[in-house]
């Protein structure tokens, strides 16, 4: 019989050790599955984990793939921690896209320098424009934003279906539905040749930076711990709960916004139907994986991206199917989140001991 | 001695080099690699499903002489170029890629490898080496509403559409086309369920076109949830992509089938050969690429019609876009003894005069 | 008139799959847990349905193999997050990949083969009564189940000793535990149940709405299941309102394209979802009514002390 003991304290060893073990329990499994799929274990797992980043352009698609994991994360942890539980990040996201490509379609033989900082913005706005209407709903009307936040969503994406197949279609392009090809001075520069990191992974990097001062050195920081572990407590000292659900859903909807419009500046160069693989719903798992901590963030963000990497390269070299690569990236997820549980608790294993010290 | 070592560490670098690559270990002769880019899963039994049929064809015909890779599962977004790009690093000499929303992707990637093929389906940007192909499926759309204008008895055709892209509008004119050409009391009434691939929802659209009349019904969508309706509903129907007779086998009249094999076949021939160029090839009934499924479910007097159209389309008698033909506003779009150009049939972004319904704009 | 039956029909075969996942939902949420991988275990059930029902040519044991595979793969998740206390929102999550990356692989050999779809009641003469015959008595075996389930948690949840015990393991699991109940076997079981559901949802699906397999084949219910349970501010009645609700809204949508009406269909698709969020809002307005029935405990790990 399993059985888990709480720590006195965090375990600092465990915080750091416990991935480590999840990575080794996953290695192990990994090498099961692929010697029952007929594979070469190591040749699998080499290909999984070290080919995808075994070149400056392997690198570099690791920061192209983790940069809106990231950025989208940092901004849901903070309304996580309070309680606040924006599902929506790919509808903001969505939404950031086309107030920032609108901006680059209006001016699209724009040479201005001034047209990029001008997306920045209008794509913040958009996002948190999309965010604030689950806030406006919860504080007004007391709406679940569980539930407008991922409906939401639908209707943002559907929205963009209906602006690329419709008014924003390309005039030269034979009525396909795709928007104009984003002008120069639209599109983020790439930071290191050869590669497709563009400015918004020096972007994800700030943020990061940001939310860790916010969340440590700011009294927003402070309310949002208090409010996140004792909710109670918070009522009492009289934070307005009000005032942390708005302030996180923009936050959170500004930055998945900025994190849709590097998405398109960045790596597309357009608007068209699909923008983003699931990065809003798969920022969620990043966000937790990280412990709603941004520096945990950016090492599961970059966790995470290595595992799509990985999963496209054993299709190439291995021949797997997509199948699989979806199941060991659940696998990894089971264990890395299980794993977790050690850094606050300890396994004991046979009967109840009488006491909680440590043996 | 040295020579010797020389040469072990050489092969052993090499076999570094070959693994960094993910090529595995090199055999006498090389074969050729051809990569190969879904959109959807393999197993959506639809447009991927189709593609892969293809694949296992030319793995079928050239057995160890070619290798063939294909990835799955790739959004149209960011992540194309990445794939298309593994693909050419990892040795493939031609490559597909399959979905409109790969066009931009494969550009950039085909810049950076000028000595890799690259193929590119449904699109309209060519270069050196990258060649575009396309199927004229709605030369089958045509043979379709030939035989639907002669089997409906109350005049209405349900038509499940996925977006209003040039190759679905294209489509629907063909079938009106063709239905009109039997009977011109044919109506169309269009859904629109902005998916290509919802089954549930595909169905539901399906019921709702019964439900307001159709006895017919046709699809632009990818799975086989309308014609399994159709057959529930005791109505006929058509197949999409593949032969959908297996679900299907009391209403299914044909189906208009993807049929990649035979390029896919002559392409990697021509790689072999060194007569590989960057053509835009656009093949129809007469080449194969579209096939019609058995006609089935229907009287001899119209099979042997439908037949008889399908010779025709295959032999250049019946020209499906033949002037004169006027859009909904009644404006004149092909003269009368010309036919509409391919630059036209691309980007067709009207409806023929005669279909009741809005296109969406 | 004659279109109104099959219309009904159709709502109420476009509604059925999403009453199964969100009733399971319900319960288990109801016990303090949230599981978003409502989606994977639909799609485990649908391939495991569908995958038995072609091998034994047996419906029934699909239905049941569907049922026990959901809940097996619902069993991974309550050993993650209550025996081990990991985060539940980021389980479910990777609950959801597992599960559409585990049903591809086992479907894969499932892809292209046809089924006779599941028989409907036919009670001579009163299934041919006009109107009321074929809505009431021409149904599956499924939807009748899912209209019982819905209304047998409404029966459990306020009515029997069980089910107050639910309740009060999800409101407060300290004070719960404290008057001697187990409360993780209590999570457990409403997590299996919960399990059992979406895998008769998935079922549901590929032996039913469209008799097929195929990668994916939810298409996203499974998120919508989870919207209705708090749509329905956690009351079964609510949840039969809300799922009946949203698929008209979906069918009736198609209709009026069919019908011509001139609107682009993209606004046309967004209408279930604006209505769910506009309903939620109107019935949210009290606020006192939710707040007695969302679990307080939702989400959070419990630990019994020592």
């Amino acid at each position: 019989m399993i059985r888990l003991e709480p720590r006195r304290q965090h375990s600092q060893k465990m915080i750091y050790l416990s991935p480590l073990l999840a990575i080794v329990l996953t290695l192990i499994s990994g090498a099961i599955i692929f010697a029952f799929m007929g594979k070469d274990p190591i040749e699998a797992l080499y290909t999984f984990f070290i080919m995808p980043i075994n070149n400056a352009y392997g690198v570099g698609e690791l920061f192209v793939k983790a940069t809106p994991l990231v950025i989208i994360a940092i901004g849901l942890a903070m309304g996580f921690r309070a309680n606040v539980w924006n599902i929506g990040a790919e509808g903001q996201l969505t939404m950031g896209a086309i107030f920032g490509g609108g901006l680059a379609l209006a001016f699209y033989d724009s040479t201005s320098v001034f047209l990029l900082p001008g997306m920045f913005v209008m794509a913040a706005i958009g996002g948190a424009f999309w965010g604030a209407i689950p806030a406006w709903l919860r504080t007004r009307f007391n709406a679940n934003e569980i539930l407008t936040s991922l409906m939401l969503t639908y209707v943002a994406t559907l929205f963009l279906s209906y602006l690329v197949y419709g008014p924003w279609r390309n005039p030269e392009g034979f009525n396909f539905p795709e928007s104009r090809a984003f002008p120069d001075a639209a599109l983020l520069p790439i930071i290191y040749d050869g590669t497709r990191v563009h400015l918004g992974a020096i972007f994800a990097l700030l943020i990061v930076a940001g939310g860790w001062v916010l969340l440590t050195k700011s009294v927003v920081g402070f309310q949002l711990r208090v409010v996140g572990q004792a909710p109670q407590a918070a009522r009492h000292v009289g934070f307005r709960q009000k005032r942390m659900v708005w302030f996180t859903l923009l936050l959170s909807g500004g930055l998945s916004g900025l994190a849709g419009m590097f998405e398109v500046a960045g790596p597309i160069g357009q608007l068209q139907p699909s923008i983003s693989p699931g990065y809003g719903f798969t920022a969620i798992i990043v966000a937790f994986l990280g412990r709603l901590h941004p520096i945990g963030i950016l090492f599961a963000g970059l966790v995470m991206a290595l595992t799509y990497l990985g999963g496209e390269l054993a299709q190439i070299g291995l021949g797997l199917p997509s199948a699989v690569t979806g199941l060991f990236q659940g696998i990894l997820l089971f264990f890395l989140l299980a794993c977790d549980v050690l850094t606050k608790y300890r396994l004991r294993f046979g009967s109840v001991s009488k006491s909680g010290e440590p043996a | 001695m040295k020579a010797r070592f020389m040469k072990r560490t050489a092969a052993a670098l090499a076999t570094v080099g070959a693994m960094a690559l993910g090529m595995g270990t090199a055999q006498a002769a090389d074969p050729l690699k051809v990569g190969f880019v879904y959109v959807g899963p393999v197993g959506d039994f639809g447009y991927s499903y189709q593609h892969d049929q293809g694949r296992k064809a030319v793995e079928e015909k050239f057995g160890d002489k070619v290798k063939t890779t294909f990835v799955e599962n790739v959004p149209e977004g960011a992540d194309a170029e990445r794939v298309i790009r593994q693909l050419a690093q990892t040795g493939n000499e031609l490559i597909f890629t399959t979905s409109f929303g790969f066009m931009n992707p494969t550009i950039k990637v085909a810049k950076q490898f000028p000595n890799v093929k690259f193929e590119h389906a449904t699109g309209y940007k060519r270069a050196d080496n990258v060649a575009t192909y396309a199927a004229r499926f709605y030369e089958g759309r045509y043979v379709a509403g030939v035989i639907a204008g002669k089997m409906t008895k109350s005049n209405v055709i349900g038509y499940v559409g996925s977006f209003p892209i040039p190759e679905v509008v294209r489509g629907i004119n063909a079938f009106m086309r063709g239905a009109w050409s039997v009977n011109p009391d044919v109506k169309v009434k269009i859904v629109w369920v902005n998916s290509w691939y919802d089954p549930g929802k595909e169905g539901d659209a399906a019921k709702a076109l019964i439900d307001q009349g159709a006895d017919i019904m046709v699809q632009h969508t990818d799975s086989p949830a309308p014609l399994q309706v159709a057959e529930n509903r005791g109505i006929k129907g058509f197949g999409q992509a593949s032969d959908m007779i297996k679900f299907a086998p009391k209403a299914q009249l044909s189906a208009i089938v993807d049929h990649w094999d035979d390029y896919y076949i002559d392409r990697v021939q021509a790689v072999m050969d060194g007569t590989w160029k960057a053509d835009d090839t656009w093949h129809g009934l007469k080449e194969g690429m579209v096939h019609m499924a058995p006609f089935t479910n229907m009287p001899d007097d119209v099979a042997a019609l439908a037949k008889e159209t399908e010779d025709k389309i295959a032999s250049g008698d019946i020209k499906i876009f033949e002037g004169p033909i006027y859009d909904q506003a009644g404006e004149l779009r092909v003269k009368e003894g010309e036919v509409a150009p391919d630059g036209m049939l691309l980007g067709m972004d009207w409806y023929v005069k005669g279909i009741d319904a809005e296109l969406p704009k | 008139m004659d279109w109104i039956v099959p219309l009904i029909l159709t709502v109420i075969t476009a509604s059925t799959p999403l009453l199964l996942s969100a009733t399971g939902e319900l319960i288990t949420e109801k016990s303090g847990v949230l599981n978003l991988g409502v989606e994977g275990m639909m799609l485990i059930g649908a391939i495991t349905g569908f995958a038995v029902t072609v091998s034994t040519g047996s419906a029934t044991l699909g239905i049941i193999a569907a049922a026990i595979a959901g809940m097996a793969i619902a069993l991974i998740f309550a050993f993650l997050t209550l025996t081990l206390m990991a985060n539940q929102v980021a389980t479910g999550l990777a609950l959801t990949i597992f599960g559409v990356g585990f049903s591809a692989l086992v479907g894969s050999g499932f892809v292209g083969f046809a089924i006779e779809p599941l028989p409907s009641l036919h009670i001579p003469f009163i299934s041919d009564i006009p109107v009321i015959g074929p809505i009431l008595f021409g149904q599956d075996f499924l939807v009748y189940l899912s209209i019982f389930m819905v209304i047998a948690s409404g029966w459990f949840l306020t009515r029997t000793r069980a089910g107050l015990i639910l309740k009060a393991v999800g409101d407060s699991h300290d004070s719960a535990h404290a008057i001697g109940y187990n409360v993780i076997r209590i999570r457990y079981m409403a997590t299996l149940f919960g399990g059992a559901m979406s895998g008769l949802a998935g079922a549901y699906l590929s032996l039913v709405y469209t008799p097929m397999w195929a990668e994916n084949m939810t298409a996203g219910r499974g998120w919508i299941a989870l919207a209705l349970v708090v749509f329905a501010t956690w009351r079964p009645g609510r949840l039969l309102a809300g799922a009946y609700m949203f698929g008209c809204i979906s069918v009736l949508q198609l209709h009026a394209q069919s019908a011509g009406i001139n609107v682009p269909s993209q606004f046309m698709s967004m209408l279930p979802y604006l209505a769910t969020v506009i309903v939620l809002v109107i019935i949210s307005s009290d606020v006192t009514k939710i707040r007695l029935n969302a679990p307080a405990c939702i989400g959070k790990a419990f630990r019994p002390a020592q």
